[in-house]
C-alpha cells in the first residue's frame, strides 16, 4: 500500500516538480524565536480560504437578483440548519479575517517589520487590508436588506464628495442614477469576483517576499536594521540559530488556525448569522443604516468630524490615512527596530488604539442620532402641581422634538444638554433666546413655536428644579 | 536557490550560443510581442471595461410621474410619496422606485424634497408636529422648507421638479443627490 503511493507520488514528481518546488519553502530557514505573536498573518490567510470555501458554497444557494436576493438570504437563513450555518460561518469568518489583519499589521508595525528589505510586503499589505475592508463592506450589501441598499445610497453618497470623479464613482457603485436592478449586480460581481482575485494577485506577491527576505526576526535594542549590512547580518543570523519553517514554527501557525476556526465555528452555532433587517424597499423610509462592528467607529467618526469639515475629511481623511501607512516604509527604512526605541510609534498606536475604541463606544448607542421613540414624559415626571400653561409645556416638549435630543429624568436623547434641572441654569429670557435661536446642534425655534407655545415651554422648562420635581 | 536570493540580470539572461537572431532583430521581436499583445489587449479591454464602467457616465431619460391627485394633499403638510424610476429594469422589484417627501406650500405650489439626508443619503425622517426632518444616521435635522436646522449636513435637502398637469402632481424622475448637488433644472 504505501509502496504504491510512493510510485505514484514518485511518477507526480518526476513530471511536474512540484515536491522540488514547495522542499525549499516549507524548509527554509527563520529566525528562532519567531513566538506566537507571528501567527496572525497566516491566520489573516486561513481565513481568507475559509472565506472563499464559504463564500463559494453560498453562491450555490443565493440568488443575486434586486428583487430577489432578500426572499433567497430569508431561504438560506431559515429553511436549511447547514445553510444557516454557512451563512453564519461566512460571517464570522470575515469579522476573524479583518480581526487577523488589524493584529498582523499592528504586530508588524510594533516590531518595524517595515523596514529594508520588507518595505514592498508591507505596501502590498496596505492594499491587502483596503481589500479585506471592501470585502467585508460589499458583502454586507449582499445581505440586500434595508440596511443594505441605504448602505449602499451612504457608500454612493461618501463616493459622491470625491473630487472631479465622485459623482462617476457613485454612479458605479448604484449602477445607475438611483437604486436598481442593476445594483445588486454590480457589488456581487465586486465582493465575488473583482475584489478576491484582486487579493490573489497580491498575496501571491506578499507570501513570495515572506520566502524572499524571510520573516523579520523579533526586534533587539540597539540593534538598527542599516541597508548595507542588513541582508548579511540576517544570513548569518540564520546560519547561527536558524529552524527549519515546516514544522518548526509552522506547527504554531496551525494550531492557532485551528484555534481560531473552531472560535468561528463556536459562535456559528452558538450565535448564528446576522439578522436580516426588513425586506428592501427604497420607498420604506424607515432604516437606520449601520456598518457591521469592524466599521462602526468610523460611522461615529462621521458624525464627529466638525461640519464645516464634513465634505473635505469624508474623502480626505481615508485617503491620507491608508497614504500614511502606505508610504510609511519609504521614510522609514532604516534603524531601530525595536518598540521601546520607537516613542513616536508607540505614541501614534496608543493615539489610533483610545481614537478607535471610544468612537467606537460612542457609536454604539449614537448619542448624536435622534431619539424618534422617546415617550411623551410620564406624570411622575412632569409633576402634578402644575399650571396648565406648565402642562402644556411638557407636552410640548414632547411633540416639537425637544425629547428626541434633550433628556428629562431618563427620559429623551442625548444630543444636546440634559434638561433636568435646567430651570437651575437658565433664567426665562435665556431659555427662550436659546430656543428662538438655537445652536450648532440645535434647531432654531423661534418660527416653529408661537409666542404661546414659546412660554408655555419655557414655563414648564424653569419648573425643572431638583426642589419641585424631584426628592 | 530561494534561500538565497540573487539578483538577476537586466535583460533576463538566455543569450543563447550565438546561432539564433541578431540582437537588432531580438529587439523588433520583443516589441512586435509587446505591440501585438497590447493590440489584443486594447481591442477585448475597452469595449469590456466600457460595459463595465457605462455607469459612470450613462444618464437616464427624465420623465414625469403622477404622485397623487392635487385635492389629497393638504395645504401645509408634507407627506411621503412614491414613484416608479425613469427606466427600471424589468427585475428590479421594489428598488425601482423611489420615495420623496412632497410639501404643499399652497393651494397651488408644491416642493418635493428627496428623501436623502444630504450629508450622507440616509433617509431623513418628516416629524410632523415638530415640522422638521431628522435624519436617524447623524443628527443632521432640517427645516420644513428643507434648509439645515442643525447637524453636520453641508446643504439643504435637494429638490425634484414637480409640477400640476389638470388635478395631477407630478415629479419629475432625476438622479439620487449623490454629488450633493440639487438634481435636475430647478
Amino acid at each position: 500500500m504505501l509502496r504504491t503511493f510512493r510510485r505514484i507520488n514518485d511518477w507526480i514528481e518526476e513530471r511536474t516538480g512540484i515536491g522540488e518546488l514547495i522542499a525549499p519553502v516549507m524548509k527554509h530557514l527563520v529566525p528562532k524565536g519567531s513566538s506566537w505573536l507571528y501567527v496572525f498573518g497566516s491566520a489573516t490567510l486561513f481565513a481568507f480560504i475559509l472565506q472563499v470555501v464559504t463564500g463559494v458554497a453560498l453562491s450555490f444557494l443565493y440568488v443575486p437578483s434586486t428583487s430577489q436576493a432578500y426572499q433567497s438570504l430569508k431561504f438560506i437563513t431559515e429553511n436549511s440548519a447547514l445553510d444557516h450555518f454557512l451563512r453564519s460561518v461566512h460571517y464570522f469568518g470575515a469579522s476573524a479575517m479583518i480581526l487577523m489583519v488589524g493584529l498582523h499589521m499592528v504586530r508588524t508595525f510594533l516590531f518595524a517589520s517595515y523596514k529594508y528589505p520588507r518595505e514592498a510586503s508591507w505596501m502590498s499589505g496596505t492594499v491587502l487590508l483596503f481589500l479585506t475592508i471592501a470585502m467585508g463592506f460589499t458583502g454586507q450589501i449582499l445581505r440586500w436588506d434595508q440596511t443594505a441598499i441605504w448602505s449602499v445610497v451612504v457608500g454612493a453618497q461618501q463616493a459622491g464628495y470625491f473630487p472631479v470623479i465622485g459623482a462617476a464613482l457613485a454612479r458605479f457603485m448604484l449602477a445607475g442614477e438611483t437604486l436598481g436592478g442593476a445594483t445588486l449586480g454590480q457589488f456581487f460581481a465586486l465582493h465575488v469576483f473583482v475584489f478576491p482575485i484582486l487579493i490573489g494577485a497580491l498575496l501571491a506577491p506578499h507570501l513570495w517576499m515572506v520566502v524572499r527576505n524571510g520573516i523579520s526576526e523579533p526586534p533587539r535594542r540597539g540593534k538598527p536594521v542599516k541597508r548595507a549590512t542588513y541582508k548579511q547580518e540576517y544570513e548569518e543570523l540564520l546560519h547561527r540559530e536558524g529552524v527549519p519553517f515546516w514544522p518548526d514554527a509552522a506547527w504554531r501557525d496551525v494550531a492557532f488556525a485551528v484555534a481560531m476556526i473552531a472560535v468561528i465555528v463556536g459562535l456559528a452555532i452558538a450565535v448564528g448569522p446576522p439578522e436580516l433587517a426588513a425586506a428592501p424597499d427604497p420607498t420604506h423610509l424607515v432604516a437606520a443604516p449601520k456598518p457591521d462592528w469592524y466599521l462602526l467607529w468610523y460611522f461615529g467618526v462621521l458624525a464627529l468630524i466638525p461640519h464645516a469639515l464634513t465634505p473635505y475629511m469624508i474623502i480626505g481623511g481615508p485617503a491620507v490615512v491608508f497614504l500614511a501607512i502606505f508610504v510609511l516604509p519609504l521614510f522609514a527604512k532604516e534603524g531601530e527596530r525595536h518598540p521601546l526605541r520607537r516613542p513616536w510609534a508607540i505614541g501614534t498606536l496608543s493615539v489610533v488604539v483610545v481614537f478607535i475604541a471610544s468612537t467606537w463606544w460612542l457609536a454604539t448607542w449614537e448619542p448624536w442620532s435622534p431619539r424618534y421613540d422617546a415617550p411623551p414624559l410620564p406624570t411622575r415626571v412632569v409633576g402634578t402641581n402644575l399650571t396648565p400653561a406648565q402642562q402644556n409645556g411638557a407636552v410640548l416638549f414632547h411633540d416639537k422634538g425637544c425629547e428626541e435630543c434633550h433628556r428629562i429624568a431618563g427620559f429623551g436623547g442625548f444630543r444636546g444638554p440634559d434638561l433636568t434641572y435646567v430651570g437651575n441654569r437658565l433664567d426665562p429670557t435665556e431659555l427662550t433666546w436659546r430656543i428662538a435661536n438655537g445652536g450648532y446642534n440645535m434647531p432654531a425655534f423661534g418660527q416653529i413655536l408661537s409666542a404661546k407655545q414659546m412660554n408655555d415651554l419655557v414655563d414648564f422648562l424653569e419648573t425643572r428644579k431638583p426642589t419641585l420635581s424631584h426628592k | 536557490m530561494t534561500e538565497k536570493p540573487t539578483n538577476p540580470t537586466a535583460d533576463g539572461g538566455a543569450e543563447g550560443n550565438g546561432q539564433g537572431e541578431t540582437p537588432d532583430r531580438r529587439r523588433f521581436l520583443a516589441a512586435l510581442s509587446f505591440g501585438l499583445g497590447g493590440f489584443a489587449a486594447l481591442l477585448v479591454g475597452v469595449p469590456v471595461l466600457g460595459a463595465v464602467l457605462k455607469s459612470m457616465w450613462k444618464t437616464q431619460p427624465r420623465v414625469w410621474r403622477s404622485v397623487g391627485a392635487v385635492d389629497s394633499f393638504k395645504v401645509g403638510t408634507t407627506v411621503p410619496v412614491a414613484f416608479q424610476n425613469a427606466n427600471p429594469d424589468a427585475w428590479a422589484g421594489k428598488a425601482g422606485r423611489t420615495a420623496a417627501y412632497l410639501r404643499r406650500v399652497s393651494a397651488s405650489q408644491f416642493t418635493a424634497f428627496t428623501v436623502n439626508c444630504s450629508h450622507l443619503g440616509c433617509p431623513v425622517r418628516w416629524e410632523p408636529k415638530a415640522e422638521m426632518f431628522m435624519c436617524p444616521c447623524h443628527g443632521g435635522v432640517y427645516y420644513a422648507n428643507g434648509d439645515v436646522a442643525a447637524g453636520p449636513p453641508p446643504r439643504p435637502l435637494a429638490r425634484y421638479p414637480v409640477r400640476v398637469t389638470g388635478n395631477t402632481v407630478e415629479i419629475e424622475t432625476t438622479s439620487l443627490p449623490i454629488d450633493g448637488r440639487v438634481p435636475g433644472p430647478s
